[in-house]
């Protein structure tokens, strides 16, 4: 199951993205409040949404971004294009999802 | 066998110095392994490791509630409206460590961005957007009842 729910629609030659993520996205300044530690910092580095084989947005993200992130933009585009969104996070685990533009 | 991988630890670190020095990485390249700006404690040297210097400007418009009930979920929109803007960054001047987000804009890509963000508590959210070698800011503050970062 992608952890990634993606959905690209054009309008007016642009296409809008929206996505929506699970990611638990800890600071790593965040105590566990039964055991009184940190909670180790887990959280999404870096997002590549590519529309074809070309880069629409690159996102450098830190831990501030809130727990299951959202993003919306948008990229002079068409309806069919296929967008696909990845990402990468600071323990180097990866997910990817596909969508074509409606 | 110990002092060999002393002396492949020192090449390979020395390697990358001179990789920098040589200008075959950009301080992004190397912000981006350990952090960099997303690291730094305070807006300050968040702009300093960014290397910007942003002046004000009223095109740079920052879509964010006045009070947010819950500090964990502020939802933020950037739209920038200085010609050839090609990164928007998000940063709150209250938080442990300002920045947020950066995003790098593809030509074509419209430079508004939306994303949801966490605050420790009232302070100001900040934009800025980098067009060329200047770059341009705004802020809002928002109020928060709740903190974000006490989970």
């Amino acid at each position: 199951m992608s952890s990634i729910k993606l959905k690209a629609s054009a309008k007016d030659g642009a296409v809008e993205v929206k996505a929506l993520m699970t990611h638990p996205m800890e600071t790593g300044q965040r105590k566990d409040k039964k055991t009184g530690e940190l909670v180790p910092a887990h959280f999404i580095k870096e997002i590549i949404v590519t529309a074809g084989d070309k880069t629409v947005l690159t996102a450098n993200w830190g831990g501030s971004v809130s727990k299951n992130p959202y993003l919306a933009f948008s990229y002079a585009g068409k309806a069919g294009d296929k967008v696909k969104l990845s990402w990468t996070d600071n323990k180097g685990e990866k997910d990817s999802a596909e969508a074509d533009v409606a | 066998m110990k002092r060999r991988t002393f002396l492949q630890g020192t090449l390979a670190a020395s390697a990358a110095g001179l990789a920098v020095s040589a200008g075959l990485l950009t301080p992004g390249m190397v912000m981006a392994e350990g952090g960099g700006a997303f690291d730094a404690k305070s807006m300050e040297d968040a702009l300093k490791v960014m290397a910007l210097t942003p002046e004000d400007s009223g095109d740079v418009k920052i879509k964010a509630p006045e009070i947010a009930e819950n500090g964990a979920v502020v939802p933020v929109t950037v739209t920038s409206g200085v010609a050839g803007t090609t990164e928007i960054s998000i940063l709150v001047d209250g938080n442990p460590t300002p920045l947020a987000a950066t995003f790098i804009l593809a030509e074509g890509t419209s430079p508004e961005v939306s994303t949801r963000i966490k605050m420790g508590k009232t302070a100001n959210v900040v934009a800025i957007a980098k067009a060329g070698d200047k770059s341009y800011t705004a802020k809002q503050e928002v109020k928060v009842t709740i903190g974000g970062c006490g989970g």
